[in-house]
Formats: C-alpha cells, sequence, structure tokens
C-alpha cells in the first residue's frame, strides 16, 4: 500500500516537471492532450479492463461533456466551474439510464450496441444545428479560471488538465484495490461465481459505466475549456478505437498502463512526423507489433519481453 | 431448512424435472444421486436461481426464494460450488476469498474510491478475517498463489473456501469428489465433515458412492427427472428401485 502511494508520488512529480524539460512551445500542447487522453483512457479501463465490459462509444461521452460545457457557458453563460459538474451529473445520468438496457448484452452485442450509441451520439452533435453548430463547430468557449488567475495558456492548462488526471489515477487506484475493484474482476473472471457469492453484477456493471462516463464527461469539459473550440469530428467512432487502442496497447487492467498507452498513441504521430507519408505505415505496423509481442500491454510488456530475450538466450546456450 | 417442492423444469420438450419435492433438515449433510441425466444440476441451478423453474417452490428457512437470483439468495444465505470450479483466475488464493465476503461489506464505489476511512477499515477487516478460511481449508499457504495456477484439488478447496466467506447458512457443492485422487477425496469428506460441525447446512450431488454412503445423513434419489427414493444411506442402498435404476432393470 506504502509503495503504491510512493509510486504514484513519483509520478505526479514527474508529470510536474516534465514542462521545465520542454520549455512551453508545441510540445507543452501534446502533453496536455496526453493528460486528457489518460483520463479517457482510465475511465475505460475501469469499464474494460475490470469489469470486462466493452464500450466503442466512450468517445461519445467525451464530447457530451465537451458541448454540454460549451453549450451552458456560450449560449447560456453559466460559470465554466458550474457547468462542468452539471455536464458530469447528466452525463453519469444518461449513462446509467443508458447502462441498464445496454450492459445486459455481451460481446459482440455489446460492442455493437456502444458502437450504435456513440454514432447517435455524434449525429446529433452535427445535427443539432442551433444548438451545437453542427459541423462547424462550437467557438469562443471560456476558459477556466480560479480569481484573477485564468487558464489561457498552454503551460497554465496542461496543470490544470493533469491535476485533474493525478485525481483520476488516484481515484482508479483506490477503486481498484477496494472490494469494488476486485468485485470487478471477479466479474470479469467469471461472472456466474461472483453473483453466487453475493456480488450485484447487473447494478455493479451499470455503476462503473456511469462512473466511466462521469469521468469522460469531466475530460471533454476540460477539453472544451482549454481549446475554446470544439467541432463534431475530434468525438467520432475513430477516437472510440483510439481510446479502446490506448487500453489495450496500455495493459488492460492495470492503473498505469492506461497512461503510458495514452502517452504513446498521442506522441506517436507527433514523433513520425517526420517520415512524411509513411507514418501512419509506420504507426500501424508498430501497433501490431506491440500487439503480437506485447499481448499484456506495455505495462507488463518490458519486465515480459526481458524475461523471454534471456531465456532464448539461456535456452541457446544450452543447445 | 430448506424445502423444495413440486419443482419442474422444461427444456423445450423434454421434462428435466419433474414434479420434485423434499426437505433438506438443518445440520444435516444431504446427498442427491442418481444416473446420469437424472436431472441433478439441473435441480441445483434452479435451487441456486442459476435457472428460472417452470413451475415449483423452494423454501429457505421459511421465506420463499423460488426464483430470486444467486446474489439475493447469497445475502440470504446459500451459496454454491460447481462441478467444474469457478475460480477467479487472474486473483489471487487470497482476493477470491476476499470476492466472498462481498456481503458482509458495504462500502459503495466512491466511498472506495474516495478511500473514505470506514471504507479502510473495512478493507482491512475483510483482509484480516478472509485469512480464517484459508486455515480452514488448508491452503494458507498458497495465498499468494494466482488462481489460475492451482492444481486441480486445491482449485476446488479455494472455492469450498471463498463459499464458507459467504458465511452461508446452506452450502450446495455440485460433485465436489469429481476429479479428486483417492486422498483429496478422503480430506474433502472430513472437510465437509467439519463444515457442517460449524452449523452449516450441507447439500451434495455426488457420484462418489463411497464418498455418499460415508458422509451423508440423507439421500435423495433422483431417476429422469423424477425423485426416486429418499432415507438414510442404508435405506436407499437396499432399494430395488434404485438398484433398478443404477444397474438398468433385468427383465
Amino acid at each position: 500500500m506504502k509503495r503504491e502511494l510512493l509510486k504514484f508520488l513519483a509520478f505526479a512529480l514527474f508529470v510536474c516537471l516534465v514542462p521545465l524539460a520542454c520549455r512551453g512551445g508545441y510540445l507543452i500542447n501534446v502533453l496536455l492532450f496526453v493528460g486528457i487522453n489518460t483520463m479517457l483512457a482510465i475511465a475505460l479501463n475501469l469499464l474494460l479492463g475490470y469489469a470486462g465490459q466493452i464500450s466503442l462509444g466512450h468517445a461519445g461521452f467525451f464530447g457530451l461533456g465537451a458541448y454540454l460545457s460549451g453549450i451552458l457557458t456560450v449560449t447560456y453563460g453559466w460559470n465554466p466551474w458550474l457547468a462542468m459538474p452539471a455536464a458530469a451529473a447528466l452525463v453519469g445520468c444518461l449513462a446509467g439510464l443508458l447502462g441498464f438496457p445496454i450492459l445486459k448484452l455481451r460481446g459482440h452485442y455489446l460492442a455493437m450496441a456502444t458502437l450504435g450509441m456513440g454514432i447517435i451520439i455524434y449525429i446529433v452533435f452535427n445535427e443539432t444545428i442551433e444548438l451545437t453548430g453542427g459541423p462547424s463547430g462550437l467557438s469562443g468557449i471560456a476558459n477556466l479560471s480560479i480569481g484573477s488567475l485564468t487558464f489561457d495558456s498552454d503551460c497554465k492548462n496542461y496543470y490544470l488538465v493533469w491535476f485533474f488526471a493525478l485525481v483520476t489515477v488516484l481515484f482508479s487506484l483506490n477503486v481498484a484495490n477496494s472490494r469494488i475493484g476486485r468485485a470487478l474482476k471477479a466479474i470479469n473472471d467469471s461472472e456466474v461465481a461472483a453473483r453466487v457469492v453475493g456480488v450485484n453484477a447487473r447494478l455493479l456493471k451499470v455503476q462503473i459505466f456511469a462512473l466511466s462516463a462521469i469521468i469522460c464527461s469531466l475530460a471533454g469539459s476540460l477539453y472544451a475549456h482549454c481549446m475554446t473550440f470544439i467541432s463534431p469530428a475530434s468525438f467520432g467512432f475513430n477516437f472510440s478505437v483510439e481510446l479502446l487502442t490506448m487500453v489495450v496497447i496500455g495493459g488492460l487492467g492495470s492503473v498505469y498502463g492506461p497512461f503510458l498507452g495514452a502517452a504513446l498513441l498521442t506522441l506517436l504521430p507527433e514523433i513520425l512526423r517526420g517520415a512524411n507519408d509513411y507514418d501512419i505505415v509506420i504507426y500501424g505496423a508498430l501497433l501490431v507489433l506491440m500487439v503480437m509481442f506485447m499481448p499484456g500491454g506495455l505495462v507488463r510488456g518490458f519486465p515480459e519481453l526481458r524475461r523471454r530475450l534471456a531465456k532464448r538466450k539461456g535456452g541457446v546456450e544450452h543447445a | 431448512m430448506l424445502e423444495v417442492s413440486g419443482v419442474s423444469q422444461l427444456f423445450g420438450g423434454v421434462i428435466a424435472l419433474d414434479r420434485v419435492s423434499f426437505t433438506i433438515a438443518k445440520g444435516d449433510i444431504t446427498g442427491v444421486i442418481g444416473p446420469n441425466g437424472a436431472g441433478k444440476t439441473t435441480l441445483f441451478n434452479i435451487i441456486t436461481g442459476i435457472y428460472t423453474r417452470t413451475a415449483g417452490k423452494v423454501v429457505l428457512e421459511g421465506t420463499d426464494v423460488s426464483g430470486l437470483p444467486p446474489e439475493r439468495l447469497a445475502r440470504l444465505g446459500l451459496v454454491r460450488t460447481f462441478q467444474n470450479i469457478e475460480l477467479f483466475g487472474g486473483m489471487t488464493v487470497h482476493e477470491n476469498v476476499m470476492v466472498g465476503m462481498h456481503t458482509k461489506s458495504s462500502s459503495g464505489l466512491l466511498a472506495c474510491a474516495l478511500k473514505m476511512p470506514w471504507s479502510v477499515a473495512e478493507e482491512r477487516r475483510i483482509r484480516d478475517n478472509s485469512l480464517k478460511w484459508l486455515d480452514f481449508t488448508g491452503i494458507s499457504d498458497l495465498a499468494e498463489t494466482t488462481a489460475a495456477n492451482l492444481p486441480f484439488g486445491q482449485g476446488r478447496l479455494l472455492e469450498i473456501a471463498r463459499a464458507l466467506a459467504v458465511e452461508p447458512r446452506v452450502i450446495l457443492m455440485d460433485e465436489p469428489a469429481a476429479g479428486l485422487n483417492n486422498q483429496e477425496t478422503l480430506a474433502l469428506s472430513r472437510l465437509i465433515e467439519r463444515i457442517r460441525a460449524t452449523g452449516i447446512t450441507v447439500v451434495l450431488v455426488e457420484h462418489d458412492m463411497e464418498l455418499v454412503m460415508e458422509i451423508c445423513d440423507r439421500i435423495v434419489v433422483l431417476n429422469l427427472g423424477k425423485k426416486l427414493a429418499e432415507g438414510t444411506p442404508r435405506e436407499t442402498q437396499d432399494n430395488p428401485e434404485v438398484i433398478a435404476a443404477y444397474l438398468g432393470e433385468d427383465e
């Protein structure tokens, strides 16, 4: 337990010091996105990594948070700090309501249902033009501020976003090591056995689905207030798949895996930018290789890979 | 204690159970036996809420529990184990038993996420108390082993330990001796007797006749979905109908 805390503190310190190394500029903007994506990946990991329930519609919850925050502040003149929890509460309720029928489904059927849900939300963003501005987006969203401090630069927003991301990490760390975390993993391993010892699988799945949606919504609100402009394109099916990739590449059911996945998938396109038209090929190839050789994800992959290499070497020597 | 009355189950046009009734007395070890396809496992699945019965009633200590889902039954003190052991493979042995204490703890998702003082205290209580069941089943030294890596026999003990952590009034075991060697079976029968000694009523479906005859107080015999006989091991052993069902009628 103490070790977990130390690990977290080291991680938090690392996050705080990173901006000093890159001296502002474009990179800090990318790192800010790593923070937002970390929140989203952790949210999806709670559902997929722990409870074993897939969602292909999480970009929808992210978008709902962003749009609700945007609309409440721009159109109705709410205070952003009020709009954020209001959006989160609304999204949580919606996810809870949708969760009851949807989470009755399993496997591929659940994937299809959440996929449909995500697409419907995306269509709503595009079509309700008076409300959302449609495909051309919603602009003029106010930055967040505390007193006279306005989060209007990438650097300030970096710390703002990472504050929330670190709270999310702590949150999921606590859940993972609790009776609820164990019950979720139990549902994943054997739902019938979990129910037989008294775990209300149905209710717990809906609860974690709603919590996951709430975290996505908060990340969406932060995104809207940092970018001051949002458009539906950021919240489509592609992004849901990207989130799923982050979680799987990072390591299902681990606390820091989603961060690693988010960091890799956010930074990789920037790193590969130099490879001109081949970047997408390299990107795809890297993902395939990683899934082949690190099926447990990055977080378990490196120790595992080292072990395997050592074994191979040992094997050769023996022969 | 546990009363099954007129339970029937249809699968399509097949009658898997036909108006089966019997009563299990508190503190007894009751064996449910019968040839393959007699409906034993179906009966277990109905009692424990896995299947919904077509007709009939299940009463637990005066409460009608027919049709309740397994998680509700666990809260009322009825648990089961499975023929093909169902463990939480990704977790350690200790954590498996800790899940068994789910109904004996109450911190919600938010309390856990925010690490409220009472949920921390509860977590400690779960961690400590669950060790007792590892001791009871004799697998304490495996506490930190991943459940998926356990040999079959110890997996079965873990499943029993996890069920006991629920602190049930009745435990139903579906073929607990299946896949065990002689020595393990012997240890199992001692364990079942110790479970009964703590005041828990035991019901088991079993094929190992030696085990059944040795430890059961009463036996219910099913054949082709019907109750064929009921009584002490001696009575059922001598019952010509039972002998006929097992050996085939000679005509």
